[in-house]
């Protein structure tokens, strides 16, 4: 095609990529801003980070967050691989259909609708069957579970699709049962789908407002609901060192995961 | 498949149980508790069945759902149109980025497409948050227009329907550049060369040949705007205001500010109504694909 259209591509993805990242990178700027007021320049300091540092809130609720969202990632890769693997090689089974719009709904279904029904559920069912004795960290954890597992699913049936089926009919022709070749060959193979799903549904957990400000209870505050509660009140630099210290370990933890996925898919290649 | 037989469903039953009792229960509790209504007791709501002397009763009216009819139309039709337009501002502002990426060197791709995933990987509240500092009167556009003395008093960039859609926009352009891409880069290149070499000039090429080829990837795209932004919270409450209500916005009202569980759920049912069309052609359209197959 012609050079002028060379000329758009590349203005297409400098506009895109600027409008997709001026936001983030003004945000991280003036997390170093001396002055209080947002856009207005005070010159170079650290003097929010270490407001960050003496303000507990945000030290419990990021506590909250990390240990639910370990906890549901896990839940969310268990489940979610099983499912993946149910719908995508399992072709006709009864309640198929209702199974694939399940795995498929709560990707799209709005988190006021996630959160409102399964706080209703919870509250229900401490009535009926005294379970669960009340809100908190268990609750959210479930919560979490139940939408990473859908996308956890969406991954590993991708990669799925790609992998090769020879490798495990070869592995049932030498004799071995098919929970063995699962373990052995079909799980290895897909390694990668693994990896991301857990880190997705990790940083999906990490980042929900919405569905853990519905099932929470008051003793387990998550860091986006501390950070929203401030938010509310005005923007201040704290949010925003606290924003840029949030974004830099989730960018590091992302970056370091799919550098290694990608060395190891070339070594693969390579041997 | 091979081996599985009957033990198939010690893989299939925990995810499957799981979602019945975590996804599709709870909507069903949603839906009765719609018919109940609000009282002053723990939990707020008056029982649906209760044990009577005359042996079970139910107790259901559609008091909540009246309310929902009388109540102000506008968030409604919020939703729907700012939800249609960030869609339809995507796809004008995806095209253009997801054909770039298509065509661009093969090593280049994939970091690219990292660089577009990336942002849904952090939190979206900050995401939202970081346009609040940009928008507002005292804010970066504002200050830089003042400083150069185009504007005399600060523009109202914010709690409107713009900084709403902008926001929309913002936030789920990746859902539609990905699908686009899935597009675009199957796109047989000898069929654009096939068309040039008829005659056909670039501007035909790509209506006539690219476009239409590219019709999967630009629906599967709008369906995972569209149907997210119609029940979005965190934008219309951060970036709109009291005249830019969204449904998402009145359930957590109804819910948190009103303690009324029952509107609640009724605006959540009336949610669910608006969302089952866009929903079900959704999967239909991640369906097809295996219709071969069965």
């Amino acid at each position: 095609m012609s050079r002028r259209l060379t000329l758009f591509r590349a203005a297409a993805l400098a506009l895109g990529f600027g409008f997709l990242y001026l936001p983030i990178a003004l945000l991280v700027a003036y997390s170093f801003n001396a002055s209080r007021l947002v856009a207005v320049w005070g010159g170079w300091s650290l003097h929010w980070y270490g407001e960050l540092v003496r303000d507990d809130k945000f030290g419990a609720a990021a506590w909250n967050s990390l240990r639910i969202a370990a906890m549901a990632a896990t839940l969310a890769l268990l489940l979610g691989t099983c499912a993946g693997f149910a719908i995508e090689r399992f072709t006709r089974f009864r309640g198929r259909a209702v199974f694939g719009f399940m795995l498929m709904a709560p990707l799209v279904v709005p988190e006021v609708i996630l959160g409102l029904s399964l706080l209703l559920l919870f509250v229900a069912s401490q009535a009926w069957l005294g379970w669960p004795a009340g809100r908190g960290l268990m609750t959210v954890t479930i919560a979490h579970a139940t939408f990473g597992c859908c996308f956890v699913a969406v991954l590993v049936r991708a990669q799925l699709a790609g992998f090769d089926r020879a490798l495990e009919e070869a592995a049932l022709d030498l004799g071995a049962r098919p929970f063995g070749v699962l373990w052995r060959v079909t799980l290895p193979g897909i390694s990668p789908a693994l990896v991301s799903g857990w880190l997705l549904a990790f940083t999906l957990s990490l980042d929900d407002l919405v569905v853990a400000s519905f099932v929470s209870g008051p003793s387990a505050t998550t860091l986006p609901m501390a950070v929203y509660s401030s938010v509310r009140i005005g923007v201040t630099p704290e949010v925003n060192a606290l924003a840029t210290v949030f974004l830099g370990v989730v960018i590091l933890l992302i970056a370091g995961a799919f550098s290694l996925i990608a060395r190891q898919e070339r070594r693969r290649l390579s041997s | 498949m091979t081996g599985w037989a009957r033990r198939r469903w010690l893989l299939i039953a925990p995810p499957f149980l799981w979602l019945l009792v975590f996804f599709l229960l709870p909507l069903g509790i949603v839906a009765a508790i719609s018919l109940t209504q609000p009282a002053d007791t723990i939990p707020p709501y008056t029982p649906l069945i209760t044990r009577g002397a005359g042996g079970i009763e139910i107790d259901a009216g559609t008091a909540s759902y009246r309310l929902l009819a009388q109540g102000d139309g506008r968030a409604y039709a919020n939703s729907l149109g700012f939800a249609a337009l960030a869609t339809g501002l995507c796809l004008l502002v995806g095209y253009p980025i997801a054909f770039a990426i298509a065509r661009a060197p093969k090593t280049w791709r994939n970091p690219l497409l990292f660089l577009v995933i990336l942002p849904f990987w952090t939190s979206l509240l900050i995401r939202v948050y970081a346009w609040i500092a940009i928008l507002q009167p005292t804010g970066v556009i504002n200050r830089a227009l003042e400083a150069l003395g185009l504007i005399q008093a600060p523009l109202l960039l914010i709690y409107n329907g713009f900084s709403v859609v902008l926001g929309l926009v913002y936030a789920y352009l990746p859902f539609m550049i990905l699908p686009l891409y899935g597009s675009l880069s199957q796109l047989d290149e000898s069929l654009l060369e096939a068309a040039a070499d008829l005659g056909a000039r670039p501007a035909q090429v790509f209506w006539r040949v690219v476009l239409p080829l590219s019709l999967p990837g630009m629906a599967a795209g709008a369906l995972l705007v569209f149907i997210p932004a119609i029940g979005e919270f965190v934008i219309p409450d951060l970036l709109g205001g009291a005249g830019t209500p969204m449904i998402g916005k009145v359930l957590w009202q109804e819910f948190f500010d009103n303690v009324d569980w029952p509107a609640a759920s009724a605006v959540a049912m009336a949610l669910v109504a608006l969302l089952t069309a866009p929903l079900l052609l959704a999967q239909r359209l991640v369906e097809r694909p295996r219709e071969g197959e069965t």
